[in-house]
C-alpha cells in the first residue's frame, strides 16, 4: 500500500509539472510561429507597395 | 516594458516553485491518515486557485469589454481562460491520482467533480466559440457574453462542498472555516505555493496577450495586403 501511496504521490507531481510545462512549450512554439508569419507579411506588404 | 514583467515574475516565481517542490517533498511531514499521496494537494489546491483567478479576471475584462468597447479587454480575457483551462486541467487530473489511492476510484460523480468538470467544459466552449468566429467585434461581444454566464459554474464548482455533502473533501483552509483543521505548516506551504503558481500564470497570461495583439496585427496586415 505505502509504495503505490509514493508512486501515485509522484504521478501526481509529475502530471502537476507536465501540464504546465507542455503549456509552457505550446507557447514558445506558437511565439515563434506567430513571429515567422508576421516577418512573412511584413516583407509581402512591402513587396506589393 | 512587458518581457521585464515577465522577467521579474520569472526570477521570483521559478525559484520559489523550485523551493516549494523541495520542501514539499523532504521537509514536510506525511499526513497521518493519507500517507505521502496527500501531497498532491499542494498543487491540487493552488492550481483550483490560480485557475479561479483567471476566469475570475477574464470575467471582469468581459464586462468591461462589454462596457467600454476596447479590445484589449477582450485579449485580456481570452488569454485568462486559455490559462485558467491549463491550471485548471491539472486541478482535475491531480485530483483523479488522488482520488485513486483514497477513495480507490479515478473519478466520483459527485457535485464538486463534476462541476469542476462542467466548469472547464465550459471555458473550452468559450476558446471553441472564438474560433468558430470571423468578425473580431462579433466574436469579441459573443465571447464576453459566454465568458460571464460561464462564471455560474465557477461559483457553483467554488460552493459546491458547502452546499452539497459531496465525496470531495469540504473546506480546510483557515480563511474560509475560521478554524485550524489542518496542520499550520501545511496550510502555510498551500498559501505560499499558491502564490508560485499565481506568478507562473501571472507569466502565462502576458506572453499570450502578447502574442494576441501579435495574431491581431497579423490579421490587419493579411486585410490590408488583401486591399493593395
Amino acid at each position: 500500500m505505502d509504495e503505490r501511496n509514493i508512486t501515485f504521490m509522484f504521478y501526481g507531481l509529475a502530471v502537476a509539472w507536465g501540464i504546465l510545462a507542455v503549456y509552457a512549450v505550446l507557447l514558445g512554439l506558437r511565439e515563434q510561429d506567430l513571429k515567422k508569419q508576421l516577418e512573412t507579411l511584413k516583407k509581402m506588404v512591402e513587396e506589393k507597395k | 516594458m512587458r518581457s521585464k514583467i515577465v522577467l521579474a515574475l520569472g526570477l521570483v516565481g521559478v525559484p520559489l516553485l523550485l523551493r516549494n517542490l523541495y520542501v514539499i517533498l523532504f521537509n514536510l511531514p506525511d499526513e497521518m491518515e493519507q500517507g505521502p499521496v496527500y501531497r498532491i494537494f499542494y498543487y491540487h489546491l493552488p492550481a483550483f486557485f490560480a485557475a479561479t483567478l483567471c476566469y475570475t479576471t477574464a470575467m471582469v475584462c468581459s464586462i468591461l469589454y462589454l462596457v467600454k468597447k476596447s479590445a484589449r479587454y477582450d485579449a485580456i480575457a481570452m488569454a485568462c481562460t486559455e490559462v485558467g483551462l491549463a491550471f485548471a486541467a491539472v486541478n482535475l487530473i491531480t485530483g483523479m491520482f488522488w482520488g485513486r489511492i483514497s477513495w480507490g476510484i479515478w473519478w466520483a460523480w459527485d457535485p464538486r467533480l463534476t462541476w469542476a468538470l462542467i466548469c472547464w467544459l465550459v471555458y473550452f466552449g468559450y476558446l471553441m466559440l472564438r474560433k468558430a468566429i470571423d468578425d473580431p467585434t462579433e466574436r469579441a461581444k459573443n465571447a464576453g457574453v459566454l465568458s460571464i454566464f460561464a462564471y455560474v459554474s465557477v461559483a457553483i464548482t467554488w460552493k459546491a462542498i458547502e452546499w452539497w455533502r459531496t465525496q470531495h473533501p469540504g473546506p480546510v483552509l483557515s480563511i474560509r472555516t475560521g478554524e485550524q483543521r489542518i496542520d499550520p505548516a501545511m496550510e502555510q506551504m498551500l498559501y505560499v505555493n499558491t502564490l508560485a503558481l499565481a506568478t507562473l500564470a501571472a507569466i502565462f497570461v502576458i506572453t499570450r496577450l502578447r502574442q494576441e495583439e501579435v495574431q491581431r496585427e497579423i490579421d490587419a496586415l493579411r486585410r490590408y495586403a488583401h486591399a493593395l
